[in-house]
C-alpha cells in the first residue's frame, strides 16, 4: 500500500494496472451511458415530467388562494363554528367584485362547486349583483343575495382554499369527503361511486386475467409440444391478434355483438333465440373482448417459458411410475409457474388500464376507471378529480410493474 | 406428437379434448377478424350474413371522402416522424445498453420500459396537461413527441434483441484494424443490426399509426388521425367504411408482420446463426 502510494505520488504518468484498468472501465461505462442518455432525457421531459405534473394536480389546487387572495387570509382564524364576522364578508364582497371585473369569478364557482355541487350559479349571480353594490355593510347583502352565503358550507370550502394544498380530490375518489367544520366523512350515497368503479375494474380485470390464463394454458402447451413446422403456423394465428390494434379488435366486437349483428344473426338463424340478445353494450361483452385482445399477452410468456423445460423430466417421471396426470401435475406444471406469473401479471396490469374496449363495448355500468378520469378531462373539465383518480390508477399499475421487474425483469418484455 | 399407441383410453380421450379446447381457443382468437373483414364488401350497409351483394362502395368512400383521406395523410406523416426519432433515439440507447458494461441497467430499462405499461389513459391526461401549460396542444409538434413517447420502447426491444446476436468481437476486430470508433459502426456494427432496426422502426411507425387515446387527448381538429376518425365514428353509428378502414389497416399490419419475419431470417443469415 505504501508503495502504491509512493508510486502515485512519486509520478503520475506510471499508475498501477489495476487504477488503470478502473479508469479504463470508468470511461467505457461512461461512454455506454452516454448513448443512452439521449432516449433516456427524452423520456424524462416527455413522459415522466407530465406524470408527475399529474400526480401534482392531484392534490395541488391554488384556485381559490390566488383568485380569491382577502377572503382565505380573513378566514384563517375562523373557528367553523358560527358564521364569519363582519370583516370576512367585506373581504368576500372585495374579492368577488375583482373577480366579476377581471372575468376569473367563472373559475372559482367552479371550484367551490366542485365541493358545493350547484353552488356554481349562486357564486356567479352574487358576484354579478355584488358589482351594482357600491358599499357595505355586507354580511346582510350577501345573505340576502343568497342564501349560501347563510351557510358554514361554503365558509368551510374558502378556508380550506386558503392552502395551495388539497386532499379533497383525492378523498372523493375514494368516497370521502370534508364536512363545514373540515372534518373527513364519508360522502352521501349519490356522491359515493368511486369505490363500486375501483372494485368493477379489479373484478373485470380478475375475470379477464383467469380467463385469458384457462383459454391459454392449453395452446401455449400445444404449441410448445408441436414440430416447429406446425407451431410457426399455429402462433400466426396467435400473433395476428396481437400486431392488430386494440381499436380495430374492438371494431370487430361492435360489429359482432350488435342487435342486428353477425352472433345474433346465427343464434337466431338456429332457433336458439327468438329476438336478439343484448350483447353489445353490456359486462359479457366487454369481458368477452378484453379476453379476446389480451390472450396473447397471457399465452407468450407461457409459452416461452414451456419450449424452455425439457422434455425429459416428465419421461423420468413416467419412468419412475407416476401415472401421465400426477407427472404433468408435480413435474411439468411447478415449471410452468413463472410463465403463468408473467403472462398473468402482465394482462392483469394492462385490464386495470383499459379504456377503449369499456367505452366502445360496454355499457354504463361496465366502464372502468380510466373512462372516468376520461370523462373527468374531457367533459366535466374537472381536472383535480381527473388526476386524482389518474394518480390513484398509476400507483395500483407503478407497484404492480415492480412487482413484475422483481419476478420477471423489464428486459424480458418481448415483441412479437 | 400424436397419440401413442400405448397409451390408456383416458389418456387418448384427453388428447383429443386437448386438440379440440385449443382448435376452439385458435378459432376464437381469429374468427373475430376474419368474420368482419368480407363485410366491408357488403353492397349494403347491415353487418349480417348472408350478404345480398359484393361492392367497394366503402372503399370508394374511404379513399375519395376528404375526413378519411386526411385522416390517413396525417397517420402517415405523424407515424412517419414519430418513428423516426423514436428510432434514432431508441437504437442509440440499444448499443449502449448492449454494451456489457452498462451501469444501472435493470433500473434504466425499467424507466425506459415504462410507456408500455403505464395506462395509455394515464399517458393521455399527462401529455394533455403538460402541453396545455406549454402550449403544444392541437399542434402536429405536440402528437409526434407524445406518439415518439409511446414508441421508443418497441424500438429499444427490437433492436436490443438483434444485438443480443450480435458478437462484439467485430466490432473489436474493426478497431484492431485500425478504424476509429465511428467507422467501425458504420462499416461493421450498422450494416448487421439494419435488419433489426428496420424491424424496430415498423413497430414504432404501427405503434403511431395504430395509437388512439393519446391522440384523442392530444390531436386538434387539424391533426386527426385514422383512428381518431374511426373512434369517433364508432361512438355515433358503425358504418361499414369504418370496417372497410380497419380492413386495409388489418392488411397493414400483416404485410408488416410478415416483412419484420424476413427481415429477422435475413439478419440471421447475415450473422451466420442457424
Amino acid at each position: 500500500m505504501a508503495l502504491t502510494m509512493g508510486s502515485m505520488s512519486g509520478s503520475t504518468v506510471q499508475l498501477p494496472l489495476r487504477t488503470k484498468l478502473q479508469r479504463v472501465e470508468r470511461r467505457r461505462k461512461l461512454r455506454a451511458f452516454a448513448l443512452v442518455l439521449p432516449l433516456l432525457l427524452f423520456i424524462l421531459i416527455t413522459f415522466v415530467l407530465p406524470l408527475s405534473r399529474m400526480m401534482r394536480s392531484a392534490i395541488h389546487d391554488d384556485t381559490l388562494s390566488l383568485l380569491m387572495p382577502r377572503t382565505t387570509a380573513a378566514l384563517r382564524d375562523w373557528d367553523g363554528k358560527e358564521l364569519p364576522e363582519e370583516r370576512v364578508y367585506d373581504a368576500l364582497a372585495k374579492d368577488l367584485k375583482r373577480a366579476w371585473m377581471e372575468k376569473t369569478v367563472g373559475k372559482v364557482s367552479l371550484r367551490v362547486n366542485y365541493e358545493l355541487p350547484g353552488a356554481a350559479s349562486q357564486v356567479k349571480s352574487s358576484a354579478r349583483k355584488l358589482s351594482g353594490l357600491s358599499g357595505g355593510p355586507y354580511k346582510a347583502a350577501l345573505i340576502g343575495i343568497s342564501p349560501l352565503w347563510g351557510e358554514r358550507d361554503v365558509w368551510g370550502v374558502l378556508k380550506r382554499g386558503g392552502s395551495s394544498y388539497t386532499g379533497f380530490y383525492l378523498l372523493r375518489s375514494i368516497d370521502f369527503e370534508y364536512n363545514a367544520n373540515s372534518r373527513i366523512v364519508a360522502s352521501p350515497g349519490e356522491k359515493a361511486i368511486f369505490r363500486d368503479v375501483f372494485l368493477r375494474t379489479l373484478m373485470i380485470s380478475i375475470t379477464v386475467t383467469a380467463a385469458t390464463l384457462l383459454l391459454g394454458f392449453p395452446v401455449a402447451y400445444l404449441l410448445a409440444k408441436l414440430p416447429p413446422s406446425t407451431s410457426n403456423l399455429l402462433m400466426i394465428v396467435v400473433l395476428l391478434p396481437f400486431w392488430v390494434s386494440v381499436l380495430l379488435l374492438t371494431t370487430a366486437w361492435v360489429v359482432l355483438l350488435q342487435d342486428n349483428g353477425v352472433i345474433n344473426g346465427i343464434l337466431m338463424s338456429l332457433h336458439i333465440l327468438s329476438e336478439p340478445a343484448k350483447l353489445l353494450y353490456s359486462r359479457f361483452g366487454t369481458v368477452l373482448a378484453m379476453t379476446h385482445i389480451q390472450l396473447p399477452f397471457t399465452l407468450l410468456p407461457i409459452y416461452s417459458v414451456m419450449k424452455s423445460i425439457s422434455p425429459s423430466h416428465v419421461r423420468a417421471a413416467r419412468s419412475l411410475g407416476a401415472g401421465p396426470f400426477y407427472a404433468f401435475w408435480k413435474v411439468y406444471f411447478p415449471q410452468t409457474l413463472p410463465g403463468i406469473a408473467a403472462g398473468c401479471l402482465l394482462t392483469f396490469i394492462l385490464c386495470l388500464g383499459y379504456y377503449i374496449t369499456p367505452a366502445l363495448v360496454g355499457g354504463p355500468g361496465d366502464q372502468m376507471i380510466s373512462n372516468f378520469v376520461a370523462a373527468y378531462t374531457n367533459q366535466q373539465l374537472n381536472w383535480g378529480m381527473a388526476s386524482a383518480l389518474g394518480a390513484i390508477l398509476l400507483t395500483a399499475t407503478l407497484l404492480l410493474y415492480i412487482v413484475f421487474n422483481k419476478l420477471v425483469g423489464a428486459d424480458r418484455i418481448k415483441i412479437g | 406428437m400424436a397419440a401413442s399407441s400405448y397409451a390408456s383410453p383416458a389418456e387418448k380421450g384427453w388428447y383429443y379434448l386437448h386438440r379440440f379446447i385449443c382448435g376452439v381457443v385458435l378459432l376464437f382468437l381469429i374468427a373475430p377478424i376474419l368474420i368482419v373483414i368480407p363485410l366491408s364488401f357488403n353492397s349494403i350497409p347491415f353487418f349480417t350474413y348472408p350478404m345480398p351483394g359484393l361492392s367497394l362502395r366503402w372503399y370508394q368512400e374511404i379513399f375519395t371522402n376528404d375526413v378519411w383521406t386526411s385522416g390517413l395523410r396525417n397517420s402517415l406523416f405523424i407515424g412517419f416522424s414519430a418513428s423516426l426519432v423514436a428510432t434514432v433515439l431508441g437504437t442509440l440507447a440499444a448499443l449502449g445498453l448492449s454494451r456489457p458494461n452498462f451501469p444501472w441497467r435493470p433500473v434504466v430499462m425499467s424507466v425506459l420500459m415504462a410507456p408500455l405499461i403505464v395506462p395509455v389513459i394515464i399517458t393521455a391526461v399527462a401529455a394533455y396537461f403538460f402541453y396545455a401549460d406549454l402550449g403544444l396542444l392541437n399542434t402536429f409538434t405536440g402528437l409526434i413527441l407524445a406518439h415518439a413517447t409511446m414508441a421508443t420502447p418497441v424500438v429499444v426491444v427490437t433492436v436490443v434483441a438483434t444485438l443480443a446476436g450480435y458478437d462484439h468481437s467485430l466490432t473489436r476486430a474493426a478497431a484492431g484494424l485500425g478504424a476509429a470508433p465511428i467507422t467501425a459502426f458504420f462499416k461493421v456494427t450498422l450494416p448487421l443490426i439494419l435488419p433489426g432496426m428496420i424491424s424496430g422502426a415498423l413497430f414504432a411507425f404501427f405503434t403511431s399509426f395504430g395509437e388512439t387515446v393519446v391522440t384523442l387527448f392530444v390531436a386538434g381538429p387539424e391533426q386527426t388521425t385514422l383512428p381518431k376518425v374511426m373512434f369517433s365514428g364508432m361512438r355515433e353509428q358503425i358504418s361499414p367504411s369504418i370496417i372497410a378502414a380497419a380492413t386495409v389497416l388489418v392488411v397493414f399490419a400483416v404485410v408488416a408482420l410478415i416483412t419484420v419475419e424476413l427481415l429477422r431470417r435475413r439478419s440471421e443469415r447475415l450473422r451466420g446463426i442457424r
